[in-house]
């Protein structure tokens, strides 16, 4: 009886255990895979020259510098917009039908599936605002798919800030919105901004909403202007890993391509660990 | 500045924050909007009746949805039946047993995981996951339902396990407390007490892992195969809702049968994401009154 016992115990922490580390080994491969193969693609020329010979050889600046873009577009688009959203759920609205509604709708917006995001950009920016198939309207199509997340961390970094400050502000005589601007909204500024930092980490490596909206397979030279197709990283490793005409030549390329992709998303997410756990020492 | 002109500033800004809030509805109801006046078009040409019993997805010819939902739910379910057991049992460790020296490794990594673009997790499909399928499965090469399942999975892991380990912690510790008192040990307390009781967080946390699934695109565009019949097993090819839209959307003429065709799928696919996420909702309400 005892005996049974201990097996099954012995079992179970098996299983749980199990488990865990399995979820350790999916990222261990994904990453072992991604690095040990992408390493060695990786040299200044790659990160620097333009692809050469039909994709061949050469390295992948004009997609690097489109998802820099991209994302920046994406920022100056998304973040105005999600900070004064968070700011009046939190700062102004009362529980009420309107803000009930509000709140359901972001919800449903983040559930939204990305491909979806992608042809609402293809219908309103690309072809009612004749804004073309164009890294604006990329970009502006990702700032409408982060908007729900901004929104949502904003409101936690709000949330933070306790009432006190607000109210000690308030009875010195200062009106509401200048309480904002001089005291809720620096004392929350690195939480927002953790929360921005992530958002465009998952904006820069996503590629559905982009597809009908202005990215493109090739473009001769990094273009200057807001109204022209662009390159973009994770578009540019779709195209190399199932598109090209000579996939087994390409694949080393696609490697370094996502070993760089991954690298830059990584590294948004160390940055945004970092202001987080300054703020936290800080407090 | 007087107090009349900072009061005036203060009601303009009051009204800006307002109508960003108003933006939010607008866009949902835009999007809504933009999805099913194109069904209308569409549906203006092709019957319903074929949309919704047809056996083909041929553009041009035949409009039915039916092997793309087929394949959609296929993939989908086949990534819950991998993710949601491994999902639990890891938040399960993670919250009840795991010392804190390995949940503060842990915990990292799950967010690391889940910061991996969907376009990199495709290309795993293609170049790791798919030949590893051919050969354990003899096939000739291994871009089909189950690769698919296995991506999505690893995808929907992180959203499973966060979810669930909030699910577990939210369970009063007076709960562990009592069945640990009546004389259970920790792994009777474990699976009869906690998981039970934490059981509407982790039924949240699985709806919207399904969600999730349901909606990717990339992932399932590029290891799947995407040949559009109905599938018969997790060793065909199959194409999904997502992917169809990916493939076809690109080169379709403007505002053709076929172009509005896309549309309508898309607003398919959008009611069913909003029906899954609006039950996984429930269940995570339902968890906030139950522990409030």
């Amino acid at each position: 009886m005892m005996n049974t016992k201990k097996i099954r115990n012995t079992f179970n922490w098996i299983i749980l255990c199990g488990s865990t580390l399995l979820v350790c080994l999916f990222l261990g491969v994904i990453l072992w895979d991604i690095f040990s193969k992408g390493f060695s693609s990786l040299s200044w020329r790659f990160v620097s020259a333009f692809p050469t010979h039909g994709m061949t050889e050469g390295g992948i600046l004009p997609a690097i510098v489109g998802t820099v873009i991209l994302t920046f577009i994406t920022t100056l688009f998304a973040v105005p917009f999600g900070v004064a959203c968070a700011i009046y759920l939190n700062e102004y609205a009362k529980q009420s039908l309107l803000t009930n509604i509000i709140r359901a709708s972001i919800r449903n917006l983040a559930g939204i599936p990305s491909i979806i995001y992608g042809l609402f950009g293809l219908a309103l920016f690309v072809q009612a605002l004749h804004l073309g198939t164009s890294i604006l309207s990329a970009g502006l199509t990702l700032g409408l798919l982060s908007l729900p997340y901004i929104i949502t961390t904003t409101e936690e970094a709000l949330k933070r800030i306790p009432n006190t400050l607000r109210e000690a502000t308030l009875a010195l005589g200062v009106t509401q919105a200048e309480t904002i601007k001089d005291v809720v909204l620096p004392k929350a500024l690195p939480g927002i901004l953790t929360g921005v930092i992530l958002t465009l980490s998952r904006a820069a490596g996503e590629t559905a909403p982009i597809l009908f909206t202005g990215v493109a397979f090739y473009i001769n030279g990094v273009s200057s202007s807001v109204n022209q197709e662009f390159m973009a990283l994770p578009y540019h490793l779709y195209m190399l890993s199932t598109q090209h005409n000579d996939i087994e030549q390409v694949r080393p390329l696609a490697y370094g391509t996502a070993t760089v992709l991954i690298l830059v998303v990584f590294l948004l997410n160390i940055i945004a660990f970092y202001v987080r756990f300054k703020n936290r020492t800080q407090d | 500045m007087n107090t009349k002109k900072r009061e005036q500033i203060d009601r303009l800004f009051k009204v800006i924050f307002k109508s960003t809030g108003l933006l939010t509805i607008t866009l949902l109801g835009g999007i809504f909007l933009m999805l099913f006046s194109n069904s209308i078009s569409f549906f203006l040409n092709i019957s319903p009746l074929d949309f919704f019993t047809g056996l083909q997805w041929d553009p041009e010819t035949h409009y039915s949805i039916l092997p793309l939902l087929v394949s959609t739910f296929l993939v989908a379910l086949g990534s819950m039946l991998i993710a949601v057991p491994l999902g639990i049992l890891t938040a399960a460790y993670l919250s009840e047993m795991a010392p804190k020296k390995i949940q503060m490794f842990l915990k990292p990594i799950i967010e690391m995981l889940a910061a991996i673009p969907s376009v990199v997790i495709g290309f795993l499909g293609i170049v790791l996951v798919g030949p590893g399928l051919a050969q354990v499965f003899g096939i000739q090469n291994g871009l089909n339902a189950l690769n698919g399942s296995i991506l999505l999975a690893i995808m929907a892991l992180p959203t499973i396990v966060t979810i669930s380990e909030d699910a577990i912690n939210a369970v009063p510790k007076s709960y562990r407390e009592a069945s640990l008192a009546l004389g259970a040990n920790k792994w009777e307390t474990l699976f009869k007490v906690t998981i039970p009781a934490a059981m509407p967080g982790l039924i949240a946390a699985v709806v919207l892992g399904l969600g999730r699934a349901l909606g990717e695109t990339m992932t399932v565009l590029m290891a799947t195969g995407n040949s559009a019949a109905i599938p018969k097993g997790f060793l065909d090819s199959v194409r999904t809702i997502t992917a169809t839209i990916a493939i076809e959307m690109g080169e379709v003429p403007y505002q053709t049968t076929h172009y509005f065709a896309l549309f309508a799928i898309a607003a398919f696919l959008f009611l069913i994401t909003l029906i899954v996420n609006f039950i996984g909702e429930y269940f995570a309400n339902h968890l906030r009154k139950f522990h409030a």
